[in-house]
């Protein structure tokens, strides 16, 4: 299941212009990784590009190497499709597909991953579990028939993550999953993903300083010298060395909130 | 045909002589204006339906009435619309099942599929057959495309001839029914294509990138998330083709020569006509009852695309809860 990740020398660009440069990094398996930095250093391109969802917007390309258990994601004759099956991605807004139900939302992944074969019975039991695994089978199991779209947002997002880990994805990644959330739902998730680090890789990006040194186990900081130029990855540790002793400046001016 | 809610503007605060400006008091004039003139458009509109309605109905009554002799034909109005009433739709129909799924792959490979240095020519192009108008169409069917098409219908003769619709002999002009809903169907192809871009277009990015990042593949990202979004903008699109089908008067009245059967032979050279061709063709020569009888068939028509607007939006309601508009 969970596998670890190695980043080699990675730029990532849009066209001509490159949001990131020469990350490299490792991302160890069941764990739970948070990448801070201010915005617009690239950190939702350097997420997207670890399940090659940067790809589909055009123009858009990477060098240099992702290895997922030694296996490179850009490896000739990869598939990014099948990539994406097995690493898997929870978006900043959530976005449950408005029109199925809570129940299709689930099993929507597994349809693809050739799963039309399955019996209705092993179905419901997968559905149970993602949902179980989300923290959302209690408030949803007497209406699964209920359009998605009719959940709140906290819920919808946890759909989202059930839907994601349905398919039993190696790793998990979450583009900022919790800023279109209040607190309570927040803390909601932070909970969850506390959870599913016990079998899951997660990378999260994240605004919220708290947030990464509560759930997160190792931070990066990434950081940009200007608009136009391209986003580093500054600093990277133990995510309790981070917030008290980092090692760069830069790191800690921005932990401590004197960035500007 | 809805009307529009009117905005309630103002409020207590608004009444009396305009005094000083107070915390409260409103000047919305561009809101009144607004509304009034949104309110008079919606009831000009219910006005003119209603005005056309009872024209139908008060010069198609004296044929609806009218002794079965009287009526051209000699047998009654029913027995002289029916044949009619079946042309017209079956041409529509074959039109709409040529034209649906074509429209629905053109407005895929546009919004989804082309580089975008072809889609944007090739929608222009697209929007551009929308503007031809539709004696150009009848044209086009009688001098071209039906003689090219007499050795298709051989052929579908030959091999498909256990079929009704196929059942031959073969008209030797290729001026058939099936001609007919060919050539309508080309004509709507436009209109019903751009509806289906746009809608496809407004797909959430949001939404397709969901289904892509659960590792679908782009023709099961299209399943997945465009067309579920674009269903009910599909039904539109289809509605207006289906309506300017039906109520195609030149094309058809070019293409087929008509002969009052019902017949589903659709490559055979005796074709039913359709109500809006049947009136174009005979209107000219109609005096005193037979004008009213063409009315009446008129006053068909008119019911028939109201049923079918129905329909279509009964299909639209039946899940609204999964809609797309609650992304
Ligand atoms: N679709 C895109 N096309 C072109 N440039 C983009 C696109 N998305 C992001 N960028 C650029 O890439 C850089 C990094 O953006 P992003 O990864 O969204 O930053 P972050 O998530 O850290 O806020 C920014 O300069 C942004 O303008
Ligand atoms: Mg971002």
């Amino acid at each position: 299941m969970a596998k670890r990740i190695d980043v080699k020398d990675l730029d990532i660009y849009y066209g001509s212009f490159r949001a990131v440069e020469g990350v490299t990094m490792s991302i160890e398996p069941r764990s739970i990784t948070a990448l801070i930095g201010p915005s617009g250093c690239g950190k939702s391109t350097f997420l997207r590009s670890l399940n090659r969802m940067h790809e589909v917007i055009p123009g858009a390309r990477v060098s240099g190497s992702v290895l997922l258990d030694g296996q490179d994601l850009y490896g000739a004759g990869i598939d990014p499709v099948s990539v994406r099956r097995h690493v898997g991605m929870v978006f900043q807004r959530p976005n449950p597909f408005p029109t199925m139900s809570i129940y299709e939302n689930v099993v929507a992944g597994m349809r693809l991953n050739g799963g039309r074969g399955v019996r209705k019975a092993e179905m419901d039991g997968i559905v149970e579990g993602a949902l179980q695994g989300a923290n959302l089978w209690n408030e949803v199991k007497d209406r699964l028939d209920r359009p998605g779209s009719s959940l709140s947002g906290g819920q919808q997002q946890r759909l989202c993550i059930a839907r994601a880990i349905a398919v039993k994805p190696d790793v998990l990644l979450m583009d900022e999953p919790c800023s279109a959330l209040d607190p309570i739902s927040t803390l909601a998730i932070e909970d969850l993903m506390d959870q599913l680090k016990k079998d899951y890789t997660i990378v999260i990006v994240t605004h919220n300083m708290q947030q990464a040194a509560r759930v997160s186990d190792r931070t990066g900081f990434f950081n940009i010298a200007g608009t136009g130029k391209p986003g580093k990855l500054i600093e990277m540790d133990e995510t309790s060395t981070m917030f008290s002793t980092p090692s760069v400046q830069a790191t800690e001016d921005y932990i401590s909130g004197r960035f500007g | 045909m809805t009307t529009p809610a009117t905005t309630q503007v103002g409020g207590p605060l608004d009444q009396g002589p305009p005094a000083e400006p107070r915390i409260g008091s409103r000047n919305r004039t561009g809101d009144k204006i607004f509304s009034g003139t949104a309110t008079a458009a919606g009831i000009t509109i219910l006005v003119t339906l209603a005005g056309i309605a009872a024209f139908l109905l008060y010069e198609g009554f004296p044929a609806l009435v009218a002794p079965a002799e009287d009526v051209p034909g000699g047998e009654g109005f029913w027995p002289y619309v029916q044949p009619l009433l079946f042309g017209t739709v079956l041409a529509a129909v074959i039109a709409l099942v040529i034209a649906a799924p074509l429209s629905i792959g053109i407005a895929l490979f546009i919004s989804h599929y082309a580089p975008r240095r072809v889609a944007a020519p090739l929608g222009y192009l697209v929007d551009l057959l929308a503007a031809v108008p539709s004696v150009v169409y009848g044209l086009w069917g009688i001098f071209f495309l039906a003689p090219q098409l007499v050795p298709v219908f051989r052929w579908l003769e030959q091999t498909l001839g256990f079929l009704p619709f196929f059942a031959g002999p073969t008209s030797a002009t290729g001026r058939t029914m099936l001609t007919a809903g060919i050539v309508l169907a080309v004509m709507i192809l436009p209109i019903m294509s751009g509806v289906n871009r746009e809608v496809f277009l407004q797909t959430p990015r949001l939404q397709e990138e969901a289904a892509l990042a659960l590792g679908a593949t782009r023709s099961e990202m299209i399943r997945m998330t465009v067309l579920p979004f674009a269903r009910s903008g599909m039904v539109s699109g289809a509605m207006l083709g289906l309506g300017r089908a039906l109520g195609e008067t030149l094309a058809v009245a070019l293409v087929l020569s008509p002969a009052a059967v019902i017949s589903f032979n659709l490559i055979g050279s005796t074709n039913s006509s359709t109500i809006a061709a049947n009136i174009a063709l005979n209107f000219p020569e109609s005096s005193g009852l037979a004008v009213n009888t063409l009315i009446a068939t008129g006053l068909v028509l008119f019911t028939l695309t109201f049923v079918v607007n129905f329909i279509a939006r009964a299909v639209v309601a039946r899940r609204k809860d999964f809609s797309g508009a609650n992304a």
